[in-house]
């Protein structure tokens, strides 16, 4: 604070809580939405204080699916997309960090042609080559997979960077006393660089969890069978349902599970959140 | 980009960097020449033959008056996008950066819709203004609005603004603030102690102190309202009223997918590829001269 003036620091406070509400006011709503019941939910206008159905819906909803998507319980779409989730942050990691490593502690033949080749990716994200890229997946016979969904998502030029990025900082003497004890390049990588670069692994991770589980163009194009519905995919099929016969409460009910993940994991882990967001942009 | 001491040369580094280039190739560049490729060719409806008819398919395109329109959209859509969740955004960090103690409390609550996938938060933003039931519907109508998105094209196009505005105030948020903090504290004192307001302040010193950073959030929010986008649009409209919400990607998916114009479509991403690649040199460059400054 550089002087004191209360009104001012009046008006920020009230500005502030005015921006908090605005953008909590649609999840006010869902949840609201999610805990009354069908009869309620089909007469306007509709209510703005929580009524009494929470478990019920969230029962129904977990074990019965709603919408186009009945018959696929939402608890599953959600074993889906976690799994999903958690195949690309975790694929997307292991492979960047190991051509981080070869790039960075390697002189071979093609090492510069290898990393233009991973910087092409950035420019390549997959709205722009949905069709192609599709035939490559119908053709590896991976539709409707978990390998389908998260595969051709796992190549990243951005995590290869901030790897590259954190490598470079670490300082040569590691590697030369590394040498001069006789330890082997995968010794190196397990010994020093894995344990040195754990805060960035997981603020990276952090990110591309948020990133696999909110993905949604992708497996709508590969999944056709309902058991492989993603949450955040099954949400649309059921907004299908909506023109004709609303069922607000249990679609409210999924998009506040389909949102609860990612955002417990913003909140949850704020700290390398934040870290993981501005370094990745670096 | 080297190290000064590395490893003795073996067949381990082609190992290492092996997953990572066959995925590239099987799943980014094979397909992204095929995309090329296509774009350069025209198919018969049934799919029996194929002519190769150069820049045909580009030249139809932009003859084709709607894409034009998709373009125009485009523009306006992501433009506006930018403009209002980064002036929320502006207006919050400014408000954030002065009161220091509860910042971060502020940060806490703002930051979670980045976590809101586009799909979900157009759901959300649809049941809000859903034109028999929503909340906000009702209170239009209550003031005497016409409100009935999937009739009226501008009302549509509002209501995906919104909605994509929304998910982007937290990343802007997050990234003015650190701006604004960043900033030396000696700098504002000085100008305080001359007798500068708070107002005068902010657009004197710290507006023109974060320009990189808002000149940064601006091509991050393009990039953003062209591309990931896709979700919201998909989910909320489906391009519609009549394309009055067709925007760019949503086009290459649905005369790809739907109207099965491979040739077309392909091109389409071509011209989508190139502006990304363009965005990116944009970013890039920006980024290197940040550095050295």
């Amino acid at each position: 604070m550089v002087e004191n003036r209360p009104l001012a620091t009046f008006i920020s406070h009230v500005v502030l809580i005015v921006g908090v509400l605005v953008v909590a006011f649609p999840i006010w709503v869902t949840f609201v939405a999610a805990t009354h019941d069908q009869v309620r939910m089909a007469q306007a206008p509709l209510p703005l204080l929580p009524g009494t159905h929470f478990f019920e819906n969230l029962m129904e909803t977990l074990t019965l699916g709603v919408g186009n998507a009945r018959g696929q319980p939402v608890g599953m779409m959600m074993l889906n997309s976690l799994v999903m989730a958690l195949m690309i942050a975790i694929g997307k990691i292991a492979i960047s960090i190991i051509s981080a490593f070869a790039i960075v502690y390697f002189r071979f033949p093609f090492r510069m042609a290898f990393f233009w080749l991973i910087f092409i990716t950035l420019m390549l994200p997959v709205e722009v080559r949905i069709i192609p890229t599709y035939g490559v997946v119908a053709n590896l016979g991976m539709l409707d997979s978990y390998w389908g969904l998260s595969i051709p998502l796992i190549a990243s030029a951005t995590a290869t960077f901030m790897f590259r990025q954190v490598f470079l900082t670490i300082p040569d003497e590691l590697l030369e006393a590394a040498r001069i004890d006789g330890a082997g390049p995968m010794r190196f990588f397990k010994d020093i660089l894995l344990p040195m670069s754990r805060t960035n692994i997981a603020a990276l991770f952090v990110i591309l969890f948020i990133y696999g589980w909110n993905q949604y163009l992708w497996p709508l194009l590969i999944t056709t069978d309902k058991s492989m519905y993603t949450i955040v995919m099954g949400i649309k099929a059921m907004l299908e349902a909506a023109e004709e016969a609303p069922e607000w409460h249990l679609i409210m009910m999924s998009s506040l599970l389909a949102m609860l993940p990612p955002v417990l994991v913003v909140i949850g882990m704020q700290r390398l959140f934040v870290r993981g967001l501005t370094e990745t942009e670096k | 980009m080297l190290k000064r001491v590395h490893f003795p040369p073996s067949v381990l580094p082609y190992l290492l960097v092996a997953p990572q280039i066959i995925i590239t190739l099987v799943f980014f560049i094979w397909p992204a020449s095929q995309a090329l490729y296509q774009s350069l060719l025209v198919e018969d409806a049934f799919g029996f033959s194929t002519k190769f008819v150069w820049f045909e398919n580009f030249e139809a395109l932009f003859r084709d008056e709607s894409y034009l329109g998709a373009f125009r959209r485009t523009a306006f859509f992501s433009l506006l996008v930018a403009f209002i969740a980064m002036s929320a955004a502006l207006t919050l960090a400014a408000m954030a950066d002065r009161i220091i103690r509860a910042a971060r409390i502020y940060r806490t609550l703002l930051i979670w819709p980045y976590a809101v996938a586009p799909a979900v938060a157009g759901a959300l933003w649809l049941f809000m203004f859903d034109p028999t039931l929503g909340i906000l519907a009702y209170m239009l109508k209550f003031f005497g609005v016409e409100w009935n998105f999937r009739v009226n094209g501008n009302q549509a196009m509002a209501l995906v603004i919104l909605a994509a505005s929304w998910k982007q105030i937290s990343y802007n948020f997050l990234f003015f603030l650190a701006g604004m903090q960043a900033i030396p504290k000696s700098l504002i004192e000085a100008a305080a102690i001359d007798g500068a307001g708070p107002a005068r302040r902010f657009w004197t010193i710290i507006f023109p102190l974060i320009s990189p950073t808002t000149f940064f959030l601006l091509v991050i929010n393009i990039v953003y309202a062209f591309f990931d986008t896709f979700g919201i649009i998909h989910a909320v409209t489906k391009g519609g009223p009549a394309k009055a919400t067709e925007i760019l990607v949503y086009k290459v998916f649905n005369d790809g997918f739907i109207g099965l114009d491979l040739g077309g479509s392909a091109a389409q991403s071509v011209i989508l590829m190139a502006i990304v690649i363009v965005l990116t040199v944009i970013q890039f460059r920006y980024i290197e001269r940040r550095v050295a400054y």
